[in-house]
């Protein structure tokens, strides 16, 4: 019944404009055409004035609203992000101004121009300075742009140190997953062909690769704060994408072609907490590619914490090739869990 | 045939031969459904692309329903999709397919055949006198495919697994593998074949297009003499020619991969717990044949839009458009430009950094010519006598959001910030202004202002201020406040941002901006009455040239017949901006240069 007063409302409405605008047809024929469209004219130069007052006071007012909820009061949370704001604020700058000048002509000429009788047009066809003018002052501000893009660009882009923290970050439909290499620093090849679902292979790793065995497997992923870390970046199945907002970092996931990118965290989750005044704040990780019908929920977290405390968490992680192969674990008492033990041996038989 | 007699009349006759006026016997069928009368055949697409508008636009509504209220339920929306809404909330899958529905058809069906279709079609003949384009049956063939493209995507919303939902970018392996998503079903084999349709019809169109306005302009029409509308769809037709059938290519490729076993773009993949043999493909080299057509596409939709801006804001500022030759170079030089920066939509693919830096450059070239359109339409209006008619508001309009829009490009264009804003709601902003909100402005301009050449009656005016007056504010309202959500990392085409930490504070304002979108959808619905009633009952045309403007369409009779002028085409003698040019408010192009007029 709501729906129904709702619609009825709004066609009543639809009537009544409608009706008002064609009796306004008929009311400017009788007022005579000239002078009608004098009327309209008069109105719709000041609306132009108008709009371009409250818009302005619109923008600053939006600002006001929205901006302390952008990523931008609180700073990047890497170090490398530092130079992408800057590159937003040096865009901001130049853009805005372009922004308010040319707003600004655009709507004061419309109004102040308007037409008046008896005023003549100024017959101004063309004028090469001019032209020659905005094509210079663009490009110059253009190449200031473009050497600060590309000087950022280049750097964020470049190698990743060689010590950083090597973490490797898999999607799939809908989940984020992490491997780390465990104390020999490298990870175990894969092959997708080696998935397998019931023996817990999800990321298909060859288990035959020694490199493999102390590789950890799970599913947040903990960084110490300070030190680089370098993310190589894979998929499953469809694209994905690792959106990290807060480190403004991001890079595609694709199968079958392995990405990378790395940043230096700059505060731990428990400093961010403090910074942004949020106790619930948590490093999310945003799946930024349409993946199917979960993408919007295929939300990762990271943990960014002190060496001491990620050091600890390491030492307390379990490599997966003894998850999965509990009788080729050195250490025997670890695996005690016999429910999980049985078809993990099938598995094993199986490989 | 028609067509013999037409051509033969149109080539070679011209000027002083005597014009035998179009005499065959037209039945219903021939004039109003496979009609090859240009002005019929622009008519037909303008009809069809509004059609298209409302099915898209009511899509956002929908998806922005879900977006501004994902807590609420709506019965009627159970009773309207079925199973798709099961108990009044909209499912995720079909939250998916409506977007992507959404994207497919406002991009391709209204703003690239519903826009240049329309005034390609309508204006090339009229505008460089021509009695029709240079193959009227291709012509109609260009609707034609365009009608079959249309039944079959509509078809796509009807069947079980649901229309195409992988984003109307259709980025494979999500849209090759049917275990991926229920849209890449059948859903997805009707949309590639709907758009292999649609790139025939564009195909048509554009190759007739450009051979009309190369050989077929009348006596004194130099191509410097042309209207900046001809220019702009000139050029338009050139992109057009060269791109789509890369997209053909590639959705013909994506077709292999989806039924025939072929591993174009699939390689190491394991979905749904099943293993492919596919192996050696590369999911990134779809992505560089789609944008290979798809940047250029987006001037596909701009440039008809920026054309006939330029004309209506010369015509109503009674003053000549400045800088005629910078507007026809910074064309060419963004046409040029179009085909050089498609990796732009790629800098986060994992593309070679260096490749990335050299799409940057190009990328923020093309800011050159536009900075150098925007500056010449602000002289345009300086010193000018400007009548605000609603065609002009909305030129102004599409200024506006030219402006606004494209120096979000900046950003976006250059590959540092594009990390940060990749894929965000500023992308969302960015390109609904630009090439969304703005080309619907030229489009609508351009409505408004050859609405009376097209029919013999005026559109109402009071509901042309007011549909004007409510999109731009509330086009602003929607988008503007879009760049804080995207600085904020939003992301895109996520269904619910309830359970993020970082996003979920935007709740209230996605609800605004609904509420926003929902007011300016009904408003359109009232420009369709409006264009509707008006066709038959709107105010009567009286006066040939009822906006004093110097284009050759205006010479023809206020409801001309097939073959546009009755008598023989008027001989061209000057530009067609001489407004306010020695103390005459206009000089139309077909009044020869008098003794002692001054040269401009």
């Amino acid at each position: 019944m709501k729906d129904f007063y709702f619609i009825a409302i709004v066609v009543i409405i639809f009537i009544v404009i409608f009706q008002i605008a064609r009796a306004s047809e008929y009311v400017s024929i009788l007022k005579g055409e000239a002078k009608s469209r004098k009327q309209n004219n008069k109105i719709n130069g000041f609306l132009l004035i108008s709009f371009l007052i409250l818009g302005l006071i619109g923008a600053w007012y939006c600002n006001e609203l929205y901006y302390g909820k952008t990523l931008f009061p609180q700073g990047s949370a890497s170090v490398e992000g530092e130079k992408i704001d800057l590159m937003l604020y040096i865009t901001i700058a130049v853009t805005g101004v372009v922004f308010v000048i040319t707003q600004v002509l655009l709507f004061w000429f419309t109004f102040k121009y308007q037409e008046q009788e008896g005023k003549k047009a100024f017959y101004f066809p063309h004028n090469n300075k001019l032209e020659l003018l905005w094509t210079t002052v663009p490009a110059i501000f253009l190449t200031i742009l473009i050497v600060f893009g590309l000087k950022f660009w280049f750097k964020v882009t470049s190698d990743a140190p060689k010590d950083a923290v090597l973490v490797e970050i898999t999607g799939h439909q809908f989940a984020w997953d992490m491997r780390y290499p465990g104390k020999d620093g490298k990870l175990g090849k894969k092959s997708y062909k080696l998935y397998n679902q019931p023996s817990g292979n999800t990321l298909a790793v060859d288990f035959e690769d020694p490199e493999s065995w102390d590789d950890l497997h799970t599913t947040d992923m903990h960084l110490p704060v300070g030190k680089p870390v370098k993310l190589v970046i894979n998929a499953m199945d469809v694209i994905h994408d690792v959106g990290l907002s807060h480190f403004r970092m991001k890079m595609d996931a694709v199968p079958g072609i392995p990405t990378t990118l790395w940043f230096t965290p700059k505060y731990t989750t428990e400093e961010m907490k403090k910074r942004t005044g949020n106790p619930n704040f948590v490093y999310e990780i945003s799946c930024d590619q349409m993946c199917g019908k979960g993408h919007f929920s295929m939300r990762g977290v990271i943990i960014v914490e002190s060496e001491e405390d990620y050091n600890k968490w390491l030492a307390s992680q379990k490599p997966e090739y003894f998850t999965l192969f509990p009788d080729k674990n050195p250490i025997k008492e670890q695996t005690t869990d016999s429910s999980t033990a049985k078809p993990l041996a099938q598995a094993a038989a199986i490989n | 045939m028609s067509t013999v007699t037409l051509e033969s009349a149109t080539h070679h006759q011209g000027h002083g031969d005597a014009h035998h006026e179009h005499q065959h016997h037209e039945t219903f069928i021939t004039k109003y459904v496979f009609s090859q009368d240009h002005k019929t055949i622009a008519k037909q697409f303008l009809v069809t692309g509004i059609i298209w508008a409302i099915i898209g636009g009511l899509f956002s509504v929908i998806f922005r329903l879900q977006l501004g209220n994902p807590e609420s339920t709506y019965p009627w929306l159970e009773d309207l999709l079925g199973h798709w809404a099961k108990g009044g909330k909209l499912q995720p899958e079909f939250y998916y397919a409506l977007v992507t529905m959404h994207g497919t058809i406002l991009v391709f069906f209204v703003l690239t055949a519903g826009l240049s279709g329309t005034f390609a079609n309508f204006l090339i003949p009229l505008q460089i006198g021509a009695r029709d384009m240079a193959s009227p049956m291709l012509n109609m063939l260009s609707y034609w495919f365009f009608f079959l493209a249309s039944v079959i995507m509509m078809a796509s919303l009807f069947v079980q697994t649901g229309p195409a939902s992988g984003g109307w970018t259709i980025y494979p392996p999500l849209s090759a593998l049917g275990d991926a998503s229920m849209g890449s079903k059948i859903g997805m084999d009707l949309w590639l074949i709907s758009m292999a349709m649609f790139i025939v019809s564009s195909l048509l169109g554009g190759l007739n297009y450009i051979t009309t306005i190369l050989n077929m302009r009348t006596k004194g029409m130099s191509m410097t003499r042309m209207p900046l509308t001809i220019w702009a769809l000139f050029f338009t037709a050139v992109l057009g020619v060269l791109s789509f059938p890369v997209l053909l290519s590639g959705a013909i490729l994506l077709l292999f991969d989806r039924n025939l076993g072929t591993s174009f773009y699939l390689s190491d993949i394991v979905v749904a717990g099943k293993i492919l043999p596919n192996e050696g493909g590369s999911a990134i080299l779809f992505q560089h044949l789609f944008w290979f057509l798809g940047h250029p596409e987006v001037y596909i939709i701009l440039l008809p839009a920026m054309g006939m801006s330029s004309e209506i804001l010369s015509v109503n500022s009674r003053k000549p458009i400045f800088g005629y030759m910078a507007m026809v170079a910074s064309l060419f030089a963004i046409t040029i430009l179009a085909f050089l920066v498609w990796a732009h939509h790629m800098f986060v693919t994992g593309l070679n950094p260096f490749l990335g830096s050299v799409f940057v450059l190009l990328t923020l070239l093309i800011a050159v010519p536009s900075a150098i359109k925007v500056f010449n339409w602000l002289t345009t209006l300086w010193k000018a006598n400007i009548r605000f008619t609603p065609a002009m508001l909305f030129a102004i309009g599409f200024v506006s959001l030219f402006i606004s829009g494209g120096l979000t490009g900046i950003f976006l264009g250059n590959s540092a910030l594009d990390i940060h804003l990749h894929d965000t709601y500023f992308v969302i902003a960015h390109f609904h202004i630009v090439m969304g909100v703005a080309s619907f402005f030229g489009m609508f301009a351009g409505v408004y202002h050859w609405y009376p050449k097209m029919f013999g009656r005026y559109l109402n005016n009071t509901l042309a201020y007011i549909h004007f007056w409510v999109t731009i504010i509330g086009a602003y309202l929607i988008f503007w406040p879009m760049h804080y959500e995207g600085l904020a990392g939003m992301p895109r085409r996520y269904y619910d941002f309830s359970n993020w930490e970082s996003f979920k504070m935007f709740g209230g304002l996605n609800e605004f901006i609904s509420v926003v979108a929902l007011i300016v959808f009904a408003v359109q619905i009232l420009f369709v009455i409006n264009f509707f009633y008006s066709i038959w009952k709107g105010r009567k045309v009286k006066d040939q040239n009822p906006w004093n403007a110097n284009t050759l369409e205006w010479t023809t009779p206020i409801r001309p017949g097939h073959g546009n002028w009755p008598g023989n085409i008027p001989e061209v003698h000057r530009w067609p901006y001489d407004y306010s040019k020695d103390g005459k408010d206009f000089i139309p192009q077909d009044v020869p240069v008098g003794a002692d007029e001054s040269k401009h």
